[in-house]
């Protein structure tokens, strides 16, 4: 059935239809609406679950991993800040090869205080063996979400749905929310690959010497290995029952493009009107846009990057001492490959600012009246600023 | 003595504790006290290594390991997840030391006491960082030396009074227990098992290792302890009523500070500050349990 939700409304939606029995969060950074809406469904019963009202967004990870360990579904939703705390949990949630599904709104982090979207919270946690998608709009964030939950059990690895703060947390758009019946046909019930349990005890998670702990690396490594390949099964059952797909890597307008523009959240939906525009205009402009990142869907970005004269990527997030995040994958995806483009990275859009069709259209001609790259990164928009005398 | 416990253990032979370990004998007792119906949250501390790497391990009981910080919020998810599936009978149990109680996963403590989560929280307390080569925690006593209290700098601050702070959350049930007094620890163990909401057992377990003592002096140690007042053995029910289930003859704390390592620096005016300081503090616990001295 066809709504208008916020994308904060359409992650707690997929949550309620995903049939999770506990939910854990926290307040800070702050929070969303995904919350504030799943403590309703929990209070007036329209979810059967239990919501956890911890004390930290340490303990919230700390809890799902008690939670998911003792058999049960379960989610959170988080924002910079918290996402920074729960660290050192993100790491024991993988490692302990729990499916537990995050929703993690892109926030900046400070100082100064800044609650409006910048990537590098999430990408921050890139080597913490959780899987990573990014999400255009909040019909992508339904799919996506529900999705997530088929992917993290099927591999046992957890999922991080990532949105765009304010640009798809707080944006109303039409969405067409599947009904229950629909989403039971695609998600069956959880059922937990091992958990604690009194008649069959284990000890998980103990003492591991050189000799195993290596293996149980490589372990999750060939796990994450087996969500790209399963990624697109996952996407040919929901797309078989909901008619919608959107790939690991979506390549828009590639095959005769000169120029391609790297993308990834929200960014990607002004691009297209770019695109629009200046094919008008007879310029070649083509799109790839990552949504997934954890595993790094390096086959899929050789093939949409494989014709194109110039790449240019725009990352909203900055490694500092290196570069945009996404144009270091994007590099390092295409270092072995022959023959490639050559990389231009572009920062833009930090900390909440605005990247209109101008600053796109900016970084095309900079792109184009450049043979090569001026450097690793050049950051569009910056003002002059005056530190005082 | 009758201790009214099964002859089934939940510990196989052997494990990879210090001899003497104090906080071996704590779990043998405790996992006897709440037989097979039990699941463990066992966050890091010198149990995480005492259990034995993987694939073996001593307990025959579910366990969780856990990160140092988060015993009272991985309990919390259990305890929900088993809630969820109709389990209720269950007891969920964390069962961490005094670093992963008093300091580092105070927060978490706190937080699920505050939410009344129902489960006991143990705190084996060996009085430092043991595991880890005998560092300093807030459990610390007046007076130790510890590897990072070392020479002059040994401990001048109190030991953090941690069942007074559980009381302050209006914690239904809250006992002191000690290795050297298993017919108390069992019955508070039981004790506990039968009330609902967050519990919490704070167990004296010495640790011969860091205590610098002989392994066979383990349970003689804690004794001294009770005997002397600087480890009392009581009760609180909902923060509120005290009962105090052992009055000792008072021995002078000099005896207990004499025979270890640890305290060998002391001089006898600090034995004097300290005998003050537990005077004190078992006055203060007389006029809770309203038995004025």
């Amino acid at each position: 059935m066809k709504q208008v939700l916020e994308g904060s409304q359409a992650v707690a939606e997929a949550v309620r239809l995903a049939g999770v029995q506990v939910v854990s969060a926290y307040p800070i950074t702050p929070q969303t609406h995904i919350v504030e809406i799943l403590s309703d469904y929990c209070a007036t019963g329209k979810m059967n679950a239990k919501f956890l009202r911890v004390e930290s967004e340490h303990s919230c990870m700390a809890a799902l991993i008690g939670a998911q360990s003792a058999g049960v579904r379960t989610f959170t939703a988080t924002s910079g800040q918290g996402l920074a705390l729960m660290h050192e949990l993100l790491h024991w949630a993988s490692g302990a090869r729990l499916p537990i599904v995050m929703a993690e709104v892109n926030r900046a982090l400070a100082p100064g205080w800044n609650i409006w979207v910048d990537q590098t919270d999430t990408l921050a946690q890139r080597d913490t063996g959780w899987i990573q998608f990014y999400c255009e709009d909040s019909q992508e964030v339904i799919d996506t979400t529900l999705q997530a939950y088929k992917l993290a059990e099927s591999v046992a690895l957890p999922v991080m749905v990532v949105l765009d703060a304010f640009f798809l947390s707080h944006t109303y758009e039409p969405v067409d929310v599947p009904s229950q019946e629909e989403v039971d046909r695609f998600l069956p019930p959880y059922e937990a690959r091992f958990e604690l349990d009194t008649k069959n005890p284990c000890s998980f998670g103990p003492l591991v010497p050189p000799a195993v702990y290596m293996e149980m690396r490589h372990d999750m490594a060939a796990a994450m290995d087996t969500a790209l390949a399963t990624f697109p099964v996952i996407e040919d059952e929901f797309a078989a029952l909901f008619g919608r797909r959107y790939g690991a890597v979506e390549a828009i307008a590639c095959d005769d493009a000169e120029i391609v523009f790297v993308t990834s959240g929200t960014i990607t939906s002004t691009a297209r009107l770019v695109l629009e525009n200046l094919r008008g205009r007879g310029e070649k402009l083509g799109i790839a846009k990552i949504k997934l990142f954890r595993p790094f869907p390096v086959d899929e970005v050789r093939k949409a990057l494989k014709g194109a004269k110039k790449i240019a990527v725009i990352d909203r997030n900055f490694s500092f001492g290196a570069s945009g995040i996404f144009a270091q994958e994007i590099r390092a995806a295409l270092c072995n490959a022959p023959d490639h483009a050559p990389v231009f990275g572009y920062i833009a859009g930090i900390g909440g600012r605005d990247v209109t069709p101008e600053v796109l259209e900016e970084i095309y001609w900079k792109t184009k009246h450049n043979a090569l790259p001026e450097r690793e990164s050049v950051w569009i928009g910056l003002q002059e600023v005056s530190h005082g005398s | 003595m009758d201790l009214e416990l099964t002859e089934r253990e939940f510990m196989y032979p052997g494990h990879v504790g210090c001899p003497g370990c104090g906080a071996a004998i704590a779990m043998r007792f405790v996992l006897k006290a709440l037989g097979e119906k039990m699941m463990m949250v066992l966050p890091a501390c010198c149990w995480s290594v005492i259990a034995g790497p993987y694939p073996s391990t001593t307990l025959k009981i579910p366990v969780i390991h856990s990160a140092f910080e988060t015993g009272g919020a991985v309990a919390s998810g259990v305890r929900a997840a088993l809630d969820m599936k109709g389990d209720t009978d269950t007891t969920v149990v964390t069962w961490a030391g005094d670093g992963g109680t008093f300091d580092i996963g105070f927060q978490a403590l706190s937080g699920a006491v505050e939410r009344n989560e129902d489960f006991i929280y143990v705190c084996y307390d060996n009085e430092a960082y043991m595991n880890t080569g005998i560092q300093r925690s807030s459990s610390t006593p007046y007076g130790a030396w510890t590897t990072t209290t070392p020479g002059k700098d040994w401990k001048k601050m109190r030991k953090k009074n941690i069942v007074e702070a559980l009381a302050a959350h209006r914690i239904p049930y809250a006992a002191t227990a000690s290795i050297s007094h298993p017919e108390d620890l069992v019955r508070k163990v039981k004790r506990a098992q039968a009330v609902k909401g967050s519990r919490f057992l704070h167990i004296f377990a010495s640790c011969p290792t860091g205590w610098k003592i002989p392994s066979e002096m383990a349970v003689k140690i804690a004794r001294m302890a009770v005997q002397t007042n600087i480890f009392p053995l009581y009760e609180v029910e909902e923060g509120l009523h005290y009962t105090i289930n052992y009055k000792p003859k008072r021995f002078p704390v000099r005896e207990y500070f004499k025979i270890q390592g640890r305290f060998q620096h002391l001089k006898d005016e600090d034995l004097d500050v300290i005998q003050k300081m537990v005077d004190e503090d078992w006055e203060l616990l007389l006029r809770k349990a309203g038995e004025h001295a």
